[in-house]
């Protein structure tokens, strides 16, 4: 498999994780915080965000074969339909 | 095609050992193949003699040769040994393994030892449920559905057996990665993807499930036992959890299993009805992107085992409606099949007889799950005898029934030897007799209102409960006289020659059975997957 472009060096790498942690303190932090139906919801986005850098960078997808990112891709989709259909439920109950 | 037993790949090593050690440490896909072949059916005849076990407590009301703990123990070890065991690994694990590189012109997989890999995790798997009976605590009781809030109070080895389920998950994901990565990158010159025979499409298929499903029971399995260790009040309402998560959970994993258990399955059916009406598959392109579209649609519909449970009106109405459209793609797949027998010159030898008992028996299990998908009838039906009915009419009519004639297809090719094809015509009809006597009365049982996993019933239903036990003896013995002239075909069988049938994919156009890597020299591809005038050109090869 030909690599085309450059992997980040040490330096992204930790800056990722530090960021990663970041996130973790705040989702934590907001879990305190009554913040009603918003709580879920700034959970999930910060959790997307998380996910998006742990697979861009630390997954390496970034710099792969476009057709891991279509794959990557429609399993993203996927899990956010069932996510959608989950709530079908639990908005309505 | 003479073939020495120098070139034979049942005598033949991947490695420096001979005997066992040349099994248990191989890399060659069809030696896997048969570990799996022998450890599957072996936990297959197994839950099939529970199965006999709970049909003989069930001959009379009252207690009879068990008592109901013993009866919950037996459903559960019988529910999960059929599922995780037998028939979601089944195919893909025994003949996925076996005949996917050769039918794409393959002289391996593209992991062969990751693929030895996955057998070891399903044997750990399998030893870890095993062990899981005789700690202290005692065996799992809970149904092989672990709902929530007994799984997590119940104080049986609940932990243990979950996590052997776990485990038998990753060998399931190894194996389908394995299979994607194979067929993107180890096809023979000119195998498009559309010259691709239908088996691996939908083995394909599977395997994307495998991967994208399997997770998330993973992941419920791992909620679980943190729950039952710490007290976090994930599922269980009296901690503050929410146990309908949990039956969405287990079940965004386990329906998309099912089209684990059954793609596979229409794959092979799409190999043999070709093979015996002597004509091409009518409609090969829809049929393979109907594979495709059961496997993204059927992750859409998870909650229909759900519309009783407390789940809100709105979530009930929308997967009821989604369920409907599953439909679509099966229906499109049956009318192909039974199209492509139309004016073909129909052979009807046992495999496709199997394939013809599959069609019947599949249908009414797909009729009857349509009448659990309508919200209305469901909230009848559900948990009674009739949803008992349909599943093993789907998984064991639909798969089970698969499986016998996916056997009785390739056993030719995989041993080189020939079975007694009278014999097998015989239990063919002993087998479709025993099992509509077995399970049809179920369905009435049910919908009279005979609840599941119960060890004792009602004075009205025992007449229905006797034909069904009768029909479990029938059943059972089958299984057991077909497994017994295989062996009888093994050690004295007649040589099978290498194109019994007259197929023409190209596992036929190799010596039965086949040489280690499969190929001399690795075909160029030019025809169409069941192109019928390549056989002329056979004969001479
Ligand atoms: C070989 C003959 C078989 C017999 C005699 C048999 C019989 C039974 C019986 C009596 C039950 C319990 C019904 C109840 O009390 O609710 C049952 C449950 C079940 N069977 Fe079978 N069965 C057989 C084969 C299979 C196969 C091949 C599969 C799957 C492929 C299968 C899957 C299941 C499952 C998933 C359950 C539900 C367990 C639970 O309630 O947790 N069975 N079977
Ligand atoms: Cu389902």
């Amino acid at each position: 498999m030909e690599h085309t472009k450059k992997h980040p060096g040490y330096t992204t790498y930790i800056l990722v994780w530090l960021a990663l942690l970041v996130f973790t303190s705040i989702t934590v932090t907001i879990a305190g915080i009554d913040l009603g139906k918003y709580t879920l919801l700034i959970a999930m986005f910060i959790a997307a965000i998380k996910s998006a850098l742990v697979i861009n960078i630390f997954m390496h997808i970034k710099f792969e074969e476009k057709i891991f990112k279509v794959f990557i891709f429609l399993s993203g989709m996927t899990l956010l339909i069932i996510f959608i259909l989950t709530f079908s439920d639990f908005l309505f109950r | 095609m003479a073939n020495t037993i120098a070139e034979n790949y049942l005598h033949q090593s991947t490695n420096k050992y001979k005997g066992i050690l040349s099994w248990l440490l191989t890399t060659d896909h069809k030696k896997i193949g048969l570990l799996y072949f022998v450890s599957i059916l072996f936990f297959f005849l197994v839950g099939a003699i529970i199965g006999l076990l709970m049909r003989l407590e069930l001959i009379a009301p009252g207690r009879t040769i068990m008592g109901p703990q013993t009866y919950n123990t037996l459903f559960t070890l019988h529910g999960v040994i059929m599922i995780f065991l037998f028939i979601v690994p089944g195919l893909p694990a025994i003949f996925g393994n076996f005949f996917l590189p050769i039918q794409i012109g393959a002289r391996d997989v593209a992991f062969p030892r990751l693929n030895l890999l996955s057998w070891y995790v399903y044997m750990v798997g399998a030893i870890l449920a095993l062990v899981s009976l005789f700690l202290p605590g005692g065996p799992i009781d809970t149904g092989w559905t672990f709902y929530i809030p007994y799984s997590i109070r119940t104080n049986t080895n609940v932990s243990l057996a979950i996590f052997a389920a776990f485990v038998l998950g990753f060998s399931s994901i190894l194996t389908g990665i394995n299979f994607i990565t194979t067929v993107h990158r180890l096809r023979a010159p000119g195998m498009t993807f559309f010259k691709m025979p239908l088996f691996v499409w939908a083995t394909y298929a599977t395997a994307w499930i495998q991967i994208i499903a399997t997770p998330v029971i993973g992941i419920t399995i791992l909620l679980v036992i943190i729950e039952r260790a710490f007290g976090v009040g994930i599922f269980d309402p009296a901690l503050g959890g929410d146990p309908i998560l949990y039956q969405h959970l287990f079940w965004i994993y386990s329906h998309p299993a099912v089209y684990i258990m059954i793609l596979p399955a229409m794959g092979v059916v799409s190999e043999i009805i070709p093979t015996f009406s002597r004509r091409t598959i009518f409609g090969y392109k829809a049929i393979a992107m109907s594979s495709l579209a059961i496997a993204f649609i059927g992750y859409l519909v998870w909650a229909h085992h759900m519309f009783t449970s407390g789940m809100s009106d709105t979530a009930r109405w929308v997967f009821s409606l989604l369920t409907f459209i599953v439909a679509l793609p099966s229906g499109v797949k049956i009318f192909n099949w039974v199209a492509t027998m139309y004016k073909g010159s129909i052979d009807p030898q046992p495999p496709f007889l199997w394939v013809m008992s599959f069609i019947f028996l599949f249908s009414i299990g797909g009729l009857t799950g349509l009448v659990l998908g309508s919200l209305a009838t469901d909230i009848h039906v559900h948990d009674t005898y009739f949803v008992v009915a349909h599943f093993h009419y789907v998984m064991f009519g639909g798969t089970g029934t698969i499986f016998f004639g996916a056997l009785h297809y390739w056993f030719p090719k995989m041993f080189g030897k020939m079975y007694n094809i009278k014999l097998s015509k015989i239990a063919v009809a002993l087998f479709f007799i025993g099992f509509n006597m077995l399970y049809f009365p179920k369905f009435i049982l049910g919908y009279m209102g005979m609840p599941r996993r119960y060890y004792d019933y009602l004075p009205q239903f025992e007449p229905l409960q006797k034909v069904s036990t009768v029909g479990s003896w029938i059943l059972v013995g089958t299984i057991f006289f077909i497994v017994g002239y295989f062996i009888h075909a093994l050690i004295k069988g007649k040589k099978a020659t290498s194109n019994p049938w007259g197929g023409v994919t190209l596992e036929w156009h190799i010596p039965s059975p086949p040489i280690q890597e499969n190929f001399e020299v690795i075909p160029t591809i030019t025809h169409k997957p069941y192109d019928f005038s390549q056989l002329k050109e056979m004969k001479n090869e």
